[in-house]
């Protein structure tokens, strides 16, 4: 018998905590796979950051460096500039990314820091319990924005990878999803594509992948998949952002 | 009324009883259910604050500067790693003195990383200028976070109010939730010395020389021993309105005793239960809790514990390279007393680990079994390998 489908090689063989539903699960294997397929897990580090992706290092079998909340981008830098002929990611919320970490996220893609970012986007603080972050779009209700979140008194959604894509430093940036079969099909595409980018020496790279949080947005899979198609795509479009590499396979 | 509430809940509705003008927070396990009940005691209207949602606890305390120096009152909430990301406005908000109230939920450090309780992480912001204040139960928080606007705002200095991840944070007892009248009568609306405003323009924060700065530093050790002054003071009038009162230290069974234990936060709750049960075996053991930590009571404790044959501290906590903090704070405080009895210092409970009644009973028996201290620090309940 052919066998068609098997777990990623540099997955552990371990339950995953994550939700039913999360997004999560689905981003692990993408990265785990085009990490099997490139053949570059011998020499790849990964930066897990706080939030739920916290326990990362319990199920890829890679080499994983921890990093204090929002510092994933700087920590990253830190092992890349030492090595620099390893391959670096850092795995990150919004919560992460987008609130505690802006500023060090934005002068690494500024100073073109060859690294690749999976920056997973639910639009809010997923593991402390589904509170507002910059990433909550408007009318989201939260645990700390019962009503909706409202322009006037908390802001709005913050467009991080379009700001990122504006630093002359970045090369690849993609917001991509994991709610259909098909966008996870692109996202897988997006992510080898930025690993390629670089492999290939040709500096920042990140992917957001909008990822279902039935938890906290308080619905159920399938219609947190739908949710995202119907609702968040309008905040955060999914599309190519910025690209200077071009084709490059 | 009493009313069965979560920990988190009672810091929640002393903010609202305490007419906190303005919140600015960033959600940390296991602060979070402070600022959800504040966001929803903001959304639903009980209370008449601005709730502000800011990315991270570093700017949340900043915006607190920015509030509280227009002479609102203002409170954040934090913990652990939360607490150490503020430690420069930790800084400035004494230097600044800004009397901002901040509940403090004790939580290990990463990594690895832990989000259970352990006292380091307050303990290591001793030396920024905030009056600090551990509290044992549900009850305590609720009064101390009000006493802490008091008290605060008559010496000009920041207060930290402390509990314990989890077993305060998360535990639901029956707490008295005063009613609003009372409290309006307990805490006048602040008052501040100086404050922005435009009709009045004033400058804040600005360079100091070497020709100024110590004075006004010298000024802020000042206000920590105003603190220390008032803060009998600030419990008076509170107990004269809500009939509660618990003092810089509590001495439990502590006059006659043979060896004192110190503790702090929910340990001491154990530790009174095995202070009762020893003594009904005939032990001549007593407690000292501290609950002032900044300012350090040091002529109360030296009152207590000078008279006893040992002293033993319990800390959830550590100095690296030093010892428990705590017995550190004993040790200095009673070194310049002519007699004074030896300090063991253990370390227990760290990063959530229960320090349950046997180990305290056994950190008693350990105490009793040696003469003289063997190291500045006994690490009990340790692993083996």
């Amino acid at each position: 018998m052919k066998q068609i489908f098997q777990r990623p090689k540099y997955l552990k063989d371990a339950v995953f905590h994550y939700c039913p539903g999360c997004g999560h699960s689905i981003i692990h294997r993408l990265v785990a796979e085009v990490i099997e397929e490139l053949d570059i897990a011998e020499k790849t580090i990964g930066v897990p950051p706080a939030g739920c992706a916290v326990l990362a290092y319990d199920y890829f079998d890679l080499d994983m460096c921890e990093a204090p909340h929002g510092r994933g981008a700087a920590v990253a830098t830190g092992v890349k500039r030492a090595l620099p002929d390893r391959i670096v990611f850092s795995y990150q919320g919004d919560g992460d990314i987008a609130a505690i970490g802006t500023a060090e996220t934005i002068h690494a893609a500024n100073r073109g820091e060859n690294i690749t970012i999976i920056f997973v986007n639910n639009s809010c603080y997923g593991m402390t319990g589904g509170q507002m972050a910059p990433t909550t779009i408007l009318g989201q209700n939260s645990s700390t924005t019962p009503g909706g979140r409202d322009s006037l008194r908390d802001g709005t959604p913050i467009d991080l990878s379009e700001m990122l894509a504006i630093t002359k430093g970045s090369v690849y940036i993609e917001r991509t999803s994991v709610n259909s079969p098909k966008n996870i099909r692109k996202t897988k595409k997006a992510i080898k594509k930025a690993f390629k980018i670089q492999m290939a020496g040709l500096g920042f790279s990140l992917i957001e992948v909008l990822s279902p949080c039935p938890t906290n947005w308080k619905l159920s899979p399938v219609d947190a998949c739908k949710w995202i198609d119907e609702t968040i795509v309008k905040t955060y479009p999914m599309k190519v952002i910025k690209d200077e590499a071009g084709n490059i396979d | 009324m009493k009313r069965v509430v979560e920990g988190s809940e009672a810091v929640a509705e002393a903010v609202r009883l305490a007419r906190v003008n303005v919140i600015s927070a960033y959600p940390i396990t296991p602060q979070t259910h402070i600022v959800e009940f504040l966001s929803e005691y903001c959304a639903n209207g009980t209370m008449d604050a601005r709730f502000l949602r800011v990315e991270s606890e570093h700017s949340a305390l900043a915006a607190l500067i920015g509030t509280a120096t227009t002479g609102v009152r203002s409170f954040t909430a934090t913990s652990g790693q939360g607490l150490a990301l503020m430690h420069e406005l930790l800084h400035w908000t004494s230097g600044a003195r800004l009397p901002i109230v901040m509940a403090e939920v004790n939580r290990a450090l990463a990594p690895g990383w832990n989000i259970w309780v352990d006292q380091t992480d307050s303990l290591a912001q001793r030396d920024t200028g905030w009056i600090q204040l551990y509290c044992e139960d549900s009850q305590e928080v609720l009064d101390t976070i009000i006493q802490a606007y008091r008290l605060g705002e008559l010496v000009d200095l920041p207060v930290m109010v402390v509990l314990d991840a989890f077993f305060l944070s998360h535990t639901y007892e029956p707490v008295d939730v005063p009613d609003q009248k009372l409290v309006d009568d307990y805490l006048p609306s602040w008052e501040p010395k100086f404050q922005l405003d435009t009709e009045k323009p004033c400058a804040f924060g600005p360079l100091v020389t070497p020709a100024f700065y110590m004075e006004m530093r010298h000024a802020i050790a000042g206000a920590m021993e105003d603190a220390l002054e008032v803060f009998p003071r600030v419990e008076d009038e509170f107990e004269k309105i809500f009939d509660r009162r618990y003092g810089e230290i509590e001495a439990v069974s502590c006059n006659d005793a043979e060896i004192i234990l110190v503790t702090s936060g929910t340990a001491t709750s154990t530790s009174r239960l095995v202070v009762e049960n020893l003594r009904a075996k005939g032990e001549k053991v007593g407690l000292l809790k501290i609950k002032l930590f900044r300012p350090f009571p040091v002529e109360l404790v030296r009152k207590v514990l000078a008279p006893a044959k040992k002293v033993a501290v319990i800390d959830r906590n550590f100095s690296f390279g030093a010892s428990g903090i705590f017995a550190q704070e004993i040790r200095a405080a009673l070194c310049n007393t002519m007699k004074h009895p030896p300090v063991f210092g253990y370390v227990a409970g760290i990063g959530g680990r229960d320090v349950t009644a046997d180990v305290i009973e056994d950190i008693y028996r350990r105490a009793k079994a040696s003469d003289f201290p063997e190291g500045e620090s006994v690490w009990v309940g340790l692993q083996e390998n």
